[in-house]
């Protein structure tokens, strides 16, 4: 079999595993090929430009809250009947974002999809930097974040307790208990990984830093029993978590009484478009940096095209829960609920309401054919109409329903100001900076766990042979003590 | 000290061996051995979780998991407990006629609190069950075993070890296919 440059391995051939790792495949060569992107003394020049950008906008974002909090909520466009704008739509949008990394890194994880090792690292490190930024915008929405403490239920001077009956005091608790959870997630994943880098160090700074970090992880077998224990444990933790806070996430709409709101659809409806939303993000950033520090043989076509695959399911998911909100409205036989979806497709928003159906259930149906799943431009592209439509369909959903709702004397037009156009550019500014940091100094894919899914991780017992091909002579020397349950399965 | 004062440096002491391996099959084949010749102060260290090394090692299912399991029953509980006693006995407060006390709406933070508190208890478990942080150790002192963290494995025999005989258990770690064995010191 002749091998080409770059391999394409996302043909599926019946009765053999495709390859998770081209090229050499040795795990020297792994820990070599994602190591040395940490370790250049001098991070590559796009890396410099794109990084200087990012922070001037992250500072954007910290001038515009010193804004809002001396000056107060009023230099926000919102207004009552629209009490909820851009603030709350960049909440649900980045909390979304976080939700592909844990899909990720725990529930693939527990399906065994082994394809997950390679991108595992670098979507969970998105989930937690996306977290981050969604975490400032129900902080800053009330314009007095001073009193943010309030929410946590501590014996106080005022001897008051919050209302737990509230859902925004569940929001509460989902999203920090998820920031925790896929915090140490992502930690301890990187443990092994983190001592790979202070063996490998070269300066006394990178080895105490590294060797701080790594807390004195040494490989020991009794360690890496009770390792893959909890990290099996915390990925089964997480896999009811990644589903929960999404579905607390839409409580906030969906406990309330207002038409457009009051769906019992919301929660598997925004778990649904987290996942589809984050995918796309873990595309968009996936496919330059791939390019970049030239990861093509590590992440894959096969890798690409399973996450389109994701993307047009969740996408069609997605658009499924489009076309249900509309039949509820009709079939409700509720005048408030068919005018709210009227008001959607036909009203004065109606043209956040198409860009939101164009981008997230037009767009995505090029997945079927597999030259867009397997051809990087036209997946970033499609990724980044995805990013679009799902923050719109935030936009649409919050927005909408608040500036009509039951009486027409009440109803509103929401616009927003600079501030909060300027608030949601820092925000990816946050978000950027925060990667490319990650990126520089931690190791974006996870090498001891791509290392155990190649061929060299148990070349003589074929059931723990891992993924792909070996085309050099297995030596069956420990066939007696191993069992050699391996030779018939090459 | 360079006031000319003489200072008595102990020789170094030998903490056990260290034996390389390059294969992933050699090194389990040589963990399974190690532990039918008798030693049971060695360790096995390796940058990949290996398959079928614990019951090469035979070593025994951890308990983190029944440990867990009493987190998240705590986290539960307390979750439970905070709701009803913050907003039905200690500040009981009417609002929108809902129940000051019910089930339901008490599901998310129960279930967030359970979460929360089983993860914290695995990593904690975890840590303290392997005893780290633990930034130093007689290994780190191999400069070889640098490259356990990279590809290769090392099967560690500990001078502590009844069986342990300098140069019977270096031929033996020999005889397993060890590409070298090295002396690991602490001074």
């Amino acid at each position: 079999m002749s091998q080409p440059a770059i391999w394409d391995n996302s043909h599926d051939q019946p009765g053999h595993r495709a390859p998770l790792v081209l090229g050499d495949d040795s795990f020297g060569a792994i820990t070599q090929r994602v190591a040395t992107i940490v370790e250049k003394p001098k991070p590559p020049r796009w890396w410099t430009v794109t990084f200087s950008i990012s922070l001037a906008f992250t500072v954007v974002l910290l001038a515009m809250l010193a804004y809002l909090f001396t000056v107060g909520v009023g230099v926000w466009g919102l207004n009552v009947p629209v009490a909820w704008g851009f603030d709350i739509t960049n909440f649900v949008f980045w909390v979304g974002i976080g939700h592909a990394g844990t899909l990720i890194s725990a529930i693939l994880f527990l399906f065994r999809q082994k394809w997950r090792t390679s991108i595992n690292r670098f979507a969970e490190g998105m989930t937690i930097f996306a977290v981050i930024c969604a975490g400032i915008f129900p902080a800053i929405h009330t314009g007095r974040p001073w009193f943010d403490y309030w929410l946590f239920p501590y014996p106080n001077q005022m001897q008051m307790w919050p209302n737990f009956r509230s859902p925004l005091m569940w929001d509460v608790f989902a999203v920090s208990t998820y920031f925790t959870v896929s915090l140490m997630f992502w930690y301890v994943g990187m443990l092994p990984d983190l001592a790979t880098l202070r063996d490998r160090a070269q300066t006394k700074l990178r080895q105490l830093v590294y060797g701080i970090l790594a807390l004195g992880w040494r490989g020991s077998a009794r360690h890496w029993h009770r390792y893959e224990r909890v990290y099996l444990l915390l990925a089964a933790l997480a896999t009811p978590l990644v589903l929960s806070v999404h579905s607390v996430v839409s409580f906030d709409f969906a406990v309330s009484q207002l038409p457009g709101w009051h769906a019992t659809i919301f929660p598997p409806y925004f778990v649904a478009g987290a996942i589809f939303s984050g995918f796309a993000m873990v595309l968009t950033l996936l496919i330059p940096i791939r390019k970049a520090f030239h990861l093509e043989e590590l992440v894959t076509t096969r890798h690409l095209d399973n996450m389109a695959k994701i993307l047009l399911a969740t996408g069609l998911m997605v658009g499924y829960a489009y076309g249900i909100e509309f039949f509820t409205a009709w079939y409700s036989g509720n005048h408030f609920e068919a005018f709210t979806f009227y008001n959607r497709a036909l009203g004065p928003y109606s043209w956040a309401y198409w860009i939101m159906v164009f981008c997230n259930v037009v767009v995505p149906q090029m997945f079927w054919f597999k030259k867009a799943r397997t051809t990087p431009w036209i997946l970033l592209v499609g990724s980044l109409f995805v990013n679009v439509g799902m923050w719109f369909e935030r936009f649409v959903i919050v927005v909408t329903s608040l500036s009509r709702d039951f009486l027409p004397g009440n109803w509103g037009i929401y616009k927003p100001t600079w501030v909060e156009l300027l608030t949601l550019a820092g925000s990816f500014g946050l978000f950027l900076t925060l990667f490319l940091l990650f990126l520089r100094f931690l190791p974006m894919v996870a090498m001891a766990e791509v290392k155990s899914v190649v061929p060299q991780a148990g070349l003589e017992r074929g059931p723990h042979r891992g993924h792909g091909q070996y085309w050099g002579e297995i030596p069956h020397q420990h066939e007696e003590i191993l069992g050699g349950e391996g030779r018939e399965q090459r | 000290m360079s006031n000319g004062e003489l200072r008595v440096v102990s020789p170094p002491e030998l903490w056990g061996l260290a034996a390389e391996f390059s294969t992933v099959d050699a090194f389990l084949a040589a963990v399974a051995a190690c532990r039918k010749a008798g030693y049971v102060r060695f360790d096995a260290h390796a940058p990949i979780p290996v398959h079928g090394l614990d019951e090469a090692m035979d070593i025994r299912p951890s308990r983190l998991p029944k440990l867990v399991f009493l987190g998240g029953l705590a986290g539960c509980a307390l979750g439970l407990l905070l709701q009803w006693w913050t907003n039905a006995v200690d500040y009981p407060f009417r609002i929108s006629g809902k129940p000051l006390f019910a089930l339901p709406p008490a599901i998310p933070v129960v279930f967030e609190l359970t979460v929360l508190f089983s993860a914290l208890t695995a990593v904690l478990g975890l840590l303290v069950a392997n005893r780290q942080p633990e930034l130093y150790h007689p290994l780190f002192e191999l400069p070889a075993f640098a490259r356990g963290s990279d590809d290769r494995f090392f099967v560690v025999v500990e001078a502590k070890d009844p069986r342990f005989d300098r140069h019977g258990t270096e031929e033996f770690l020999k005889s397993l296919g060890a590409e070298s064995v090295f002396p690991v010191e602490v001074r």
